[in-house]
């Protein structure tokens, strides 16, 4: 995960963000114990209860639960990390849409570019 | 209790007033930013609290008691200048550290200072600039203290330094400890900051949780702070 953050948004808005991404690729696997909040706020260089908060904020979406005493891990729900996984993509996909749009490329044209440029991958 | 608690804490010099009217509140487990610009009354509000200085009217409360004794117990302080003779030796600044406080870890600041290769026998007069600042900054982290106060912690180092001393402050600080960092330097440290307040003139001009403050203004602490004391 890179740690670069932003200034001009919240910083734990952007730990959720990372750590999402963290769990749906899979860096971060299913039913994976996180280091202590602590750790995990040294890896990311930032404030432990600006980590503690990202993590809660995952717990609300159920990307992460808590074992009472024994730390917090990641779901082992594949449903839901799939339909995160597709919501991010979702996402992109949209932002690119609009962005070619602004350059004056249908989205016709934008998916015909796609299979051109990343068909053989 | 409050950790720290101000009232109506004002300070005047010759009738110059240089602190007025300060009211605050430091709760438990938080990183603070004390963010003014030069001559806002930063170091002289830090000096009360730590029992530099007296109030000229006001008070200061620290767990519930005025400075003193207790308080110098439980904070831990990095004053903007040294106070480290330089004469000494690493292992000899270690040795004042034990001698002067019951909750000096000194395994953990010998530690510290392995990682950075330092002999400790080599006298402070000799070190680099930023080796003398790592030093001071290792000293004060290594006590188990419950509020850290560090002055102007990242003043005239390079940037690689201001790095290691963020580290240091973060991995360091005890459970449950407050940090205040009083600094102008706003862009480097604003990541690991809980609150900010800012000062000027004298006053608490704002406070606000950081990510709150960037989340309402859609733009960095360092860039709202330029905005708001733009010259």
């Amino acid at each position: 995960m890179d740690y670069i953050f932003d200034n001009e948004r919240p910083i734990y808005i952007q730990l959720v963000e990372k750590l999402r991404i963290e769990i749906v690729s899979e860096k971060l696997k299913q039913g994976e114990r996180l280091p202590s909040v602590r750790e995990l706020a040294l890896i990311a260089r930032v404030n432990p209860n600006t980590m503690q908060k990202a993590l809660v904020e995952l717990e609300n979406e159920g990307l992460v639960y808590t074992e009472r005493t024994n730390g917090k891990f990641v779901t082992t729900n594949k449903e839901l990390i799939d339909k995160v996984k597709k919501e991010l993509a979702e996402e992109k996909i949209i932002n690119f849409l609009n962005d070619m749009e602004n350059i004056g490329i249908t989205h016709n044209d934008a998916i015909r570019y796609l299979q051109e440029l990343g068909g053989n991958k | 209790m409050e950790l720290l608690e101000c009232k109506h804490l004002c300070k005047e010099f010759d009738s110059k007033k240089i602190l007025k009217d300060i009211n605050l509140i430091i709760p438990k487990g938080k990183i603070i930013g004390l963010l003014g610009k030069n001559g806002a009354g930063k170091s002289t509000f830090i000096k009360l609290i730590n029992d530099l200085l007296i109030p000229t009217s006001g008070e200061i409360l620290i767990n519930g008691k005025k400075p003193g004794i207790d308080s110098k117990e439980i904070i831990a302080y990095l004053p903007e200048r040294t106070y480290l003779d330089k004469e000494m030796t690493i292992k000899q600044s270690i040795i004042y550290f034990e001698e002067f406080y019951s909750n000096f870890n000194s395994e953990k600041a010998k530690k510290l200072l392995k990682d950075l290769n330092l002999d400790i026998n080599t006298k402070i007069s000799k070190m680099s600039k930023g080796m003398q600042e790592k030093l001071q900054l290792i000293l004060v982290m290594s006590r188990t203290a419950e509020l850290y106060i560090l002055d102007e912690p990242l003043g005239g180092v390079d940037p690689a330094t201001r790095d290691y001393i963020l580290d240091t402050i973060l991995s360091n600080f005890s459970d449950g400890a407050s940090v205040i960092i009083s600094t102008h330097l706003i862009s480097d440290i604003e990541r690991i900051l809980d609150e900010v307040i800012f000062m000027n003139n004298g006053e608490i001009a704002l406070t606000s949780s950081a990510d709150e403050l960037r989340n309402s203004e859609k733009s960095s602490i360092d860039d709202i702070f330029r905005r708001y004391f733009k010259c």
